[in-house]
């Protein structure tokens, strides 16, 4: 099927999503993505920055579509023809979506653990304006545990849904979910009880802003000070493969790797994630690639870079 | 006097009961649909009425049931919305109230028609007794033969289920109450699949309004080319209009679509009139949804016609100098009605209802929300009107379901139609502060 995207056409599997299909073609076309989660099923829909014109439905049907649509749950026709960055109408929809996004945002990213990865910094660095026009009172929750290792901070939180699959479909026993209506939603796992799954870590990594966050590693370092690592290990839980984030000889912290998008590749278990801090515990591959542009990415390592076990024990605090 | 078709017996003692209702001539629809039509036949009946969906979008009823997918061994399912939570809208709780009969009668035609043996009822959680009364119908005309295996020998069999929701006026949201009828949170799903291929239980399902399942009983009584011969256009039949406000008699009126918006107001057969003394000063002709029209627009159109109790006359001039039929939820203003505070409350009923699954419709409810309350009570600033303006705009059409629609249009309409009365809020805040009326005397414009 082919598909045409802000002028760029390219030939699709049947059932491929816009939003897909302009990430084949890649660049600065891609639609940004707060809620979709290419692992995740039934992800998406939500956040609604991902929005895209039809100006064209199909070559049989060659009506536009009325609406705005998302991109991320539009499956594509032949002939279909899109607008994304070329759009006026997306970009103002788009606009409006991230400063809806900001308002209720605390923005204390320089106290948030969530910044330098943060996607809604990203987002709001690239499509929002710098001022703010909300100047009502802010949304605020109390902070709760969910568990020992997981931090819940709902006024970070942009309902983007994606912990509530991943609790849904990679764990085995749903505890988690939502609460409550319209900004007063807000995720739980009733009565604050603890998610009790070998899993339940991989919610921290889908969470696209500062909302969930690893406890073991919770204000120890900003991001950009530590460096990611491939790392894996013979796990009979998980694949073993994951990212160890060294800041000198210590370990800091455990995620799954991403792509490019930065959605899990292996969803990694709990042991991996929060048992395994030794360096001994872990071979040490080399440095992760971070594809995507964010403040981690600015830091030292670029890609081709060889690094072998014993040499990335002495990395640290000056490496380029 | 114009026809009733629905509310034609309203006024006999007993008319919710099985005996009296079937006196009245109840179930001979059924019969005839039953013994004597065809399910496709039944489906082209409606087809030919024109009937518009009731609950709101006037979407053709017969159409809607010939899109209902039919693969093999799944089961069909019909489920008619009676979560009526649209401020100003109550039409049928009045009906199921009075006549509960014509709804079962209208489900079973209905059902057989879809090839649905499994049908539901979804009340709204604060028509709580209306359960009892729906269940007692069923109840009724199951024991009479209307219903369970078999019916009049013909092999079609049918259950009607009653659902309650909890109290979310989203879930009249037709996918979202799919959700909750599934037992679970009544989020609006994300669209395609529409529930004619995926509905309940994955299942090819019709939602329909209580009153357009009710309305094909005479459909199938007086055959869909006669009932299409009453209303004007493609507003065809009788609509229940629910009217409340600033009018002499507030209360659920049966119309046929031909009479004027003046006359419906006016007339001693419906409102009777604004109350003594005051004057007419704005309308919402269709529920909280729709946008409010300003004096000037409610008699007459843009065009200078006259203003028509019919879909397509009350949305004549589109946004800037229309509205909508909607859910025929009639609102009525006289001079006294502040149209700020009126804005106010409808916003905070959208914020308080929104589901909060997309960010437009979550966070710009309750931003609109905000900064009405502080233009009502006094703290406004002029630049907040263009502010409230824009917001609207970037929610509207934006999101998943038509809620965010909803929120956005009645803020837009009002500023649109009444500019200088959210300005005179800001201007004189003292004169507005904490007192709804206090501005009465001062504010002229607009009004004629
Ligand atoms: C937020 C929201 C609330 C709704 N509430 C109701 C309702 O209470 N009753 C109703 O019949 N339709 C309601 N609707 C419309 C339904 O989604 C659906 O269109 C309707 O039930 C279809 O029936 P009809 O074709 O017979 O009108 C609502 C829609 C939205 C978006
Ligand atoms: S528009 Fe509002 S009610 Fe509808 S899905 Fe979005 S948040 Fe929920
Ligand atoms: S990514 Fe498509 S709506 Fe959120």
């Amino acid at each position: 099927m082919k598909v045409t995207i802000d002028g760029h056409t390219i030939d699709v599997e049947p059932g491929t999503t816009i939003l897909n299909a302009a990430r084949m073609i890649g660049g600065e076309i891609v639609p940004p993505a707060m809620c979709y989660y290419s692992k995740l099923k039934d992800s998406g829909g939500k956040c609604r920055t991902c929005l895209v014109e039809v100006t064209k439905g199909s070559e049989k049907d060659p009506r536009p579509m009325p609406k705005l649509v998302a991109s991320c749950r539009t499956t594509v026709m032949d002939g279909m023809e899109v607008k994304n960055i070329t759009s006026e109408r997306v970009l103002e929809a788009r606009k409006g979506v991230v400063e809806f996004l900001l308002i209720n945002h605390p923005l204390d990213c320089p106290i948030c653990d969530q910044a330098g990865e943060c996607h809604l910094q990203d987002l709001a660095y690239e499509h929002g304006t710098a001022k703010t026009r909300y100047e009502e009172e802010r949304r605020t929750f109390d902070q709760i545990d969910i568990g020992d290792k997981i931090k819940l901070h709902m006024t970070r939180c942009i309902m983007c849904f994606r912990c509530v699959f991943t609790a849904d479909q990679i764990t085995d026993k749903r505890v988690h979910g939502v609460l409550y209506r319209g900004d007063a939603a807000e995720i739980g796992t009733y009565i604050e009880k603890a998610i009790d799954n070998d899993f339940s870590g991989n919610m921290i990594d889908v969470c696209p802003v500062g909302a969930l966050t690893d406890k073991t590693f919770r204000f120890k370092s900003r991001v950009w000070f530590v460096k990611p690592m491939n790392a894996s290990r013979d796990c009979d839980k998980c694949c073993g493969k994951a990212v160890v984030w060294m800041y000198g000889n210590e370990i800091y912290r455990v995620t799954a790797r991403k792509d490019k998008y930065d959605e899990v590749v292996d969803f990694i278990c709990n042991t991996c994630r929060f048992d395994k801090k030794q360096v001994s515990d872990w071979n040490i591959e080399g440095p992760a690639e971070i594809n995507r542009h964010s403040v981690i990415s600015a830091n030292k390592y670029k890609k081709g870079i060889k690094v072998t076990a014993p040499k990335v024990l002495g990395y640290g605090n000056n490496v380029d | 006097m114009g026809k009733k078709l629905l509310l034609e017996h309203e006024n006999v003692p007993g008319i919710d009961t099985y005996e009296v209702y079937r006196s009245k001539g109840g179930y001979c629809a059924a019969e005839k649909a039953l013994r004597k039509m065809s399910p496709d036949q039944i489906v082209e009946e409606v087809k030919v009425s024109g009937l518009r969906g009731r609950g709101g979008a006037g979407f053709p009823t017969g159409m809607k049931w010939s899109f209902l997918a039919k693969p093999e061994g799944k089961p069909r399912y019909l489920v008619v919305n009676a979560d009526e939570s649209e401020p100003g809208t109550f039409k049928d709780r009045y009906l199921m109230e009075k006549i509960p009969h014509i709804l079962v009668e209208g489900i079973l035609i209905s059902s057989f028609a879809l090839g649905a043996n499994t049908s539901y009822i979804y009340i709204r959680g604060e028509y709580k007794w209306l359960v009892d009364v729906m269940e007692k119908a069923i109840a009724e005309a199951k024991n009479a033969g209307w219903l369970g295996k078999n019916i009049l020998g013909t092999g079609y069999h049918l259950e009607i289920y009653v659902h309650y929701g909890a109290g979310a006026y989203i879930c009249g949201e037709e996918t979202a109450l799919l959700e909750s009828l599934e037992g679970k949170r009544g989020n609006p799903r994300i669209k395609p699949p529409f529930p004619a291929v995926a509905g309940l239980y994955g299942c090819p399902t019709v939602v329909n309004n209580v009153e357009s399942i009710a309305a094909v009983v005479p459909i199938i009584n007086m055959g869909g080319a006669e009932y299409a011969k009453i209303g004007i256009g493609k507003s065809t039949g009788t609509k229940l209009i629910s009217a409340c406000g600033h009018i002499n008699k507030p209360g659920v009126y049966e119309i046929e679509m031909n009479i004027s918006v003046e006359e419906f107001i006016n007339s001693d057969e419906y409102c009777g009139g604004i109350r003594k003394g005051h004057r007419l000063k704005a309308l919402v002709p269709g529920g909280s949804s729709v946008p409010i029209l300003p004096y000037e627009l409610i008699y007459k159109t843009a065009k200078g016609e006259t203003r028509m109790m019919t879909y397509e006359s009350l949305a004549d001039g589109g946004f800037a100098t229309g509205s909508m039929l909607g859910s025929g939820g009639f609102i009525v203003y006289d001079e006294t009605a502040c149209i700020v505070r009126n804005t106010w409350s409808f916003a905070r009923f959208y914020h308080h209802e929104s589901c909060g699954q997309c960010s437009p419709c979550r966070e710009g409810t309750g931003w609109m929300e905000k900064v009405l309350h502080r233009i009502e009570h006094g703290h406004g600033r002029m630049h907040d009107i263009d502010l409230l303006v824009d917001v609207a705009k970037k929610i509207e059409g934006n999101t998943i379901c038509p809620l965010g629609d909803a929120a956005a249009w009645p803020v837009a309409s009002a500023i649109r139609h009444f500019r200088e009365e959210f300005e005179y809020h800001v201007k004189y805040p003292e004169k507005v502060k904490n007192s709804i009326y206090a501005h009465e005397k001062d504010y002229k414009a607009v009004m004629v």
